[in-house]
Parts: C-alpha cells; structure tokens; sequence
C-alpha cells in the first residue's frame, strides 16, 4: 500500500494535494512516509488557510537501498552498539534519544548471556559519539507551523530551512536516564510472572511513562555525513589502488583532519601544512619527514590530480582536490562500464575521446591505432548505445553534407547521467524479478517455514532423533532442490542490488559535485 | 546541391558518405522495424559479484532489515477484500485494528492535523473516564446510581442509543471487576463471548501444532 502511495505522489513530483475525505489507508501511508521523513508537508499554494500540500522527497525513498551500507560504517566505526543504534533510527525514521537508549539495551542484552545486562550509560556514550562526529542530527521542529515547537530552537519559516540551521543541532539533550536494559521474559518463567503480572505490567508502564527530559527532541540519520564518509573511503581506495598503501594512509590523514572544517560542498579541502600533516600520522607510521615531502610531491604530480598545493608556507600546504577526486572516480566507472561491455579496444576509442574531446573518423583510426574497418563498428556500437555523440560543424551555410565536418566527442556528465539512470533502471529490474521469483514460490517458503517451527518447537520440548528425521523427510529432496535454488538467487539478487548501489554513490556525487560547482 | 528535397532520389543518405568511412556496396546493417528484443542474448558475460566477508555481511544485514520492516507497525497491509458473506467469526478473529488509527503513535505535534484519525466512540464512553475515576473513591453502589442517573440524560439526549447504554454500563463494570483481579482466564472474558476462543479456529492452523501429542499415534 505504501508503495502505491508513493508512486502517486512521486509521479506528480511537486506538491500534491490531499483531500480532507480522503481513504483511511492513504491517511496512514502518509503519516508513515512523514515519520520516516520521506515527504515534506506545508502550508501550499492557497497560504495557510488552504488545505496542506505534502512533497515527496524521491532520493530519501532511494537513500533505502543503501542501509546496510550505513548500518555497516556504523559497526566498523563505533561497534555492535553503533551499529544497533544506528538500525533503530533507520527503520523508525526518528526517534528521541531516551527510546533509542532503551531498545538498543534491551536488544544487546538480549544476545549476551544469562545473567549480564547492558548499561545504559553505554549506548548514551555511544550515541554521544556518533552525534559529536555528526552521524546522527535532531530533526526539524515541526515543519509548516512557523512557530518554535521546543524551547531552545526556532526554526525559520522558508521552505529551505535544513537541520543544519538549527543552532543545537548537534547537541544533546539532557537526559536522567539510568538502569540497564531488560531482558524479554521467554514463555519458559510466564508462571511466575502471571501472579505478579498485573503489577509488574504497571510499573512497566511507569516506567516507560517517566518523562527522561528530552521529549519533543526528535533524532534522525544524518545522510550527508555517511555520504561524506563513503566519499573519503572511495578516494582513499582509489589512491591506494593507484599508488601505494602509504600515499593511501597520507591521504586519509588529511581528509581525517578536515573532516570537521570542510564544508559538504567544497571543491578542496581547507589547505593543511606538511607540518601538520606530519604530526598527524598514525603512530604505526614512522616515515621520515622528508619520505613525507616526497610522497606530496609524487601526489600532486599524479595525474589524476588528487592532491594540490595551493602554497609553500609551513613547509607547503596541501588541499585534497574533492571535486577533481570525484570527476576521475565518475570518469573511470564509465571506462569501465565501457570496457566491459564492448571490450577493450572500444574502452581505448572512449578513453581517447573524453581525452581529445573532438575527433574526425580517421583522425579516431589512426590514434587508436585500430584498423578502419573495425573502428568504424565500434564507434557504430557506442554511438548507438548513446555513449558517443556525433557532432557537425558546416563549413557552408547550407550545412551541405559533403562539405561539413562530422565530428565524435563524449560528454562526461551526460553520458554519467545517463549511466545512472541505467543503474536505476537495474535495480529497479532486480527487485521486481525478486519479487517475481518469491511469489513464484510462496507455496514452497511457507511449507518450509512451518516445517522449521515444527522442527524447532520439537528440539525445544526434547524430542527423539527419529522424529525430527521424520518431520524433516516432509520436505521432498527436489523440493529442497528448489527451495536452495531459490535462495541462491535471492542473494545473489541482493547482493547485486548492493552493488549497483555503489555505482549510483558514485555517479550520484559526481553529478551533485558538478551542480554546485557551476 | 546534393542531396536537395528529400525523397527525391533513393539512395541518397543525408550524411556525407566518405567522411562516415561507409565504402559503396557495403551492406549497412538492417535497419530495426520492432522494439529490441526483452532478453537478447549477451554477447560479453558480465563480471562475477564480489564476494568478501563485507559483502556477505550487508547481505545478511539486508535480509534481515527486510524482515524486520514487515512486523513494524510501519507496514501498513493493504485493506482487505470485502469477502462475499459477512461471518460471525470474523468479530474475534480479526487482526486488524478495530479502529483505522495507526498502531503506533507519533508526536502528532509534527505532523499535520488533518492526517490523525479520530475515533468516534459512542457518547457514553466519553463519559467512562470520568466514571472510572468517581468510582475509585465512591463505591459501587453510588456508581449504579450515578449510571442510572445519566442513562436517563441519555435516552433524552440520544435516541436510539439505548440499548448500547445498558451493554455500555455492564462492559463498564466488567472492566472494572477484570482490574482487580487478572486471574481470569483472560481467553475467555477477552472478547465477551461465552466460547473459548479455540471455537473460532478454522482448521487453518491443524497439523502445525503437533509439539505436545506426537508420541500417540496419528489416524
């Protein structure tokens, strides 16, 4: 349901109105697509007194792909607790920071062993973290209602307003929270429980009803910071690919220390000193300072331009070129693409192109040093599949065609734009065949899943072998066949979509880079 | 002027032959009169997935996620069909929420009015509340004084809402007597009906429940 919703509203794309007798179901799709910040509501085009318009943010819809992505830099940054911490606010949209505490303690207590609990001072110091490096911001006050909704903040009242805006968008509130997380009650004690149950169920919900302090202050993924993130991580692999571990590990010192100072559109970083640079190494690193200097020097020479220097003060200063970074990465994902579908000798002829950017049919033969004949096809094949474009330049104003110029060229931003609508495309193709291959199968799935409770509830209640054999042999040996098979695609489809996933990353920001730049 | 009015003279192209490198008598290929085919044969195999311990993990971490976001209350299932004969069993068994609100509820200070659904109680329950509260520090009997009292104001007010105000009343008390002691079956007294509620079990769920009786014999 909440996917037709979307459609609808996506497809108008601007504001869309919905009636005040409108369906229950479509009610609380809309409510849902707000919770998770999905769409935006307003006063609209009659003022305030007319009826509320509601926007859908598309790339918030298209940020779920890319989950497990955030879930996992949350683990490899700030452990099992970040990572939960991180899930919750995903999957409800936003969340205070009091009801974060609670389920996330009570989900690790959950998988540690009898008897030990989670603090939760633990997950706040956790929380505290990852909103001190931004991962996580408190969201908008209510929007469309122009008056402050907490105390400490008042939101503008333009449509532009962002959680950047908000003077305390970083800062925690403070909370009097303390205990440990509870760990749920399994059927195995129910008796002991039901005689104090009622109690027990009040004092619950006194608990849950204690206001902690932070009521009204709501928190949610900050979705540019984990780009930011994947950004640096793609830069730093391709220096790494490109050159050696040790400019890898530069680089990443660099982009660690201005983490904080660069605005998220800049086209460099702010300028640091090779001083600063040197005395920010990791320990493990014990290069000299002179290996240091030569290692910037081979950096900024390098074509692909990573680094820059932009002065000779305090033994030089050094700025990683973001925006150039991100051009290169776009530029090789489309030679990529290129070769592997048509083949290197096609890759060479593109590659030649976005170098020379004009270049007439011999004059393409004769650098690619491919004979005539098979140039000629291959740049047929490009320029039918778009990734190629055909330019005429008359000599004489009736554009004769014998006396005009027909020149090949690519454009790098269209041809990327173009790319990533494909990867759309793709994942589009992907989950509908999912969806295809699960329906397909749903008789199947659900036999298995009843054979597995079965199976389960009889380990449980201590069953004989011969029996749990017996339920086992329920499902037939190509059913079983089957249902692998099954699963195989499915994962194989996943994994699929999580790679394209980076693919749209990458072409993404390099099409933003390029927005704000101009 | 080559290639002046169009139409005129087949075999004249648009473009400038020899600066496209086409030679004379060279076949172009044929020209496409239907949409490309769905699934054409690929001429280039494409590259394997990755497949490190990162990747693995995000798929689980996917899987998982996809999981999850079907039990939350966020999943909003479509309405269910309107079936042909309404059933007597359908009352108890029902998993939808009685009432259209949302099983969750948000801060509705952040979101627009017009999208909270308010539910239309009958007009005695408003004034439950206000019962339950009296009836604490006041005592029973005063109670069925002050229920008779209002139910007269009500058949005034109300016509038509009579009945429901005898059932109201004794719901009442019933909710009163479950509070104090839970020790009731609460199969039975959940829904107000004189059956247990295995009574309004279809046979969808026989053979799945087999964990306590497998060691006698099946027919």
């Amino acid at each position: 349901m909440n996917g037709e919703i979307k459609k609808m509203t996506g497809t108008s794309a601007g504001p869309a109105l919905v009636k005040s007798r409108c369906h229950l179901q479509v009610k609380k799709s809309l409510c849902v697509l707000v919770q998770h910040g999905m769409c935006v509501f307003g006063s609209g085009r009659r003022g305030p007194g007319g009826p509320t318009e509601y926007r859908c943010l598309v790339e918030r819809i298209l940020y779920t792909l890319r989950f497990p992505r955030y879930i996992y830099t949350a683990k490899s940054l700030y452990g099992d607790t970040g990572e939960l911490i991180v899930e919750e606010v995903l999957q409800r949209g936003e969340m205070t920071m009091s009801s974060v505490v609670k389920t996330v303690a009570d989900r690790l207590t959950h998988n540690m062993e009898d008897g030990r609990s989670m603090d939760y001072s633990e997950v706040i110091s956790a929380f505290s973290s990852l909103v001190d490096t931004h991962f996580l911001q408190r969201c908008l006050a209510a929007c469309g209602k122009g008056n402050a909704a907490t105390s400490s903040e008042k939101t503008p009242n333009s449509s532009a307003a962002t959680p950047e805006s908000l003077t305390d968008c970083y800062k925690l509130p403070q909370i009097n929270l303390r205990g440990r997380g509870k760990r749920r009650r399994s059927s195995g004690d129910s008796d002991v429980d039901q005689r104090g149950g009622k109690r027990a169920k009040l004092e619950n919900k006194e608990v849950n009803r204690t206001l902690c302090g932070d009521e009204g202050v709501f928190w949610q993924v900050n979705f540019e910071r984990f780009h930011l993130h994947f950004r640096d991580q793609a830069i730093i692999s391709a220096v790494a690919s490109k050159m050696d571990q040790t400019s890898s590990e530069i680089v990443r010192t660099m982009l660690r220390i201005s983490e904080m100072t660069t605005q998220p559109n800049a086209a460099y970083t702010q300028p640091l000193s090779a001083n600063e640079i040197f005395r920010a190494l990791p320990a493990s690193y014990n290069i000299s300072r002179s290996t240091l200097d030569q290692y910037l020097t081979l950096l900024v020479d390098d074509p692909m331009e990573f680094v820059g220097k932009s002065g000779d003060s305090g033994g030089g200063m050094y700025v990683v070129n973001l925006h150039k970074a991100l051009a290169n990465l776009a530029r090789a994902t489309l030679e990529s693409v290129v070769q592997e579908r048509f083949g290197s000798r096609s890759a060479r002829i593109f590659r030649l192109l976005l170098r020379k950017r004009h270049l007439e049919q011999k004059q393409v033969e004769d650098f690619a040093m491919i004979p005539a004949k098979e140039a000629k096809d291959m740049l047929y094949t490009l320029l039918s599949e778009n990734l190629v474009q055909l330019q005429e330049i008359p000599k004489t104003p009736d554009h004769a065609p014998s006396r005009t110029f027909y020149l090949y060229t690519v454009n790098q931003l269209p041809t990327a734009r173009m790319l990533l609508q494909h990867c759309y495309k793709t994942v589009g193709n992907l989950i509908e065949r999912r969806l295809f291959e699960t329906r397909e199968n749903k008789r199947h799935l659900e036999k298995s899943q009843r054979i597995e409770a079965i199976l389960a509830s009889l380990q449980v209640s201590g069953a004989e072998p011969a029996q749990l054999t017996e339920v086992e042999e329920m499902i037939t040996a190509p059913e079983r066949q089957q249902l692998e098979a099954l699963k195989h695609h499915i994962n194989k489809m996943d994994s699929s979509e999580n790679q394209v996933d980076e693919t749209i990353f990458l072409l993404e920001s390099y099409i933003s880079s390029t927005k704000t730049s101009h | 002027m080559s290639g002046r009015g169009r139409g005129r003279g087949r075999g004249q192209l648009t473009f400038n032959v020899d600066a496209l490198g086409i030679r004379s008598g060279e076949s172009l290929p044929p020209s496409a009169v239907k949409p490309s085919p769905v699934f054409p044969p690929m001429q280039v195999q494409p590259l394997p997935l990755q497949a490190s311990e990162e990747v693995e993990y995000m798929l689980a971490l996917k899987q998982e996620l996809r999981a999850s976001t079907k039990v939350l209350p966020f999943y909003i299932m479509p309405a269910k069909p309107k079936k042909d004969v309404v059933r007597y069993s359908d009352k108890y068994q029902s998993s939808e929420p009685q009432n259209n609100t949302i099983e969750w509820s948000p801060d509705w200070s952040r979101m627009p009015a017009e999208l909270r659904v308010k539910v239309r109680k009958p007009l005695e329950s408003r004034e439950r509340p206000a019962l339950k509260r009296k009836v604490k520090s006041e005592g029973k009997q005063e109670v069925l004084q002050k229920l008779e009292k209002l139910e007269k104001k009500e058949q005034e007010a109300a016509s038509g809402e009579e009945e429901e105000d005898g059932e109201g009343k004794k719901k009442n008390e019933e909710e009163e007597e479950q509070e104090d002691d839970n020790d009731y079956d609460g199969e039975e007294f959940e829904e107000e009906t004189d059956y247990i509620m295995s009574y309004f079990d279809n046979g969808e769920d026989f053979g799945g429940d087999s964990d306590d009786n497998m060691d006698e014999a099946t027919y």
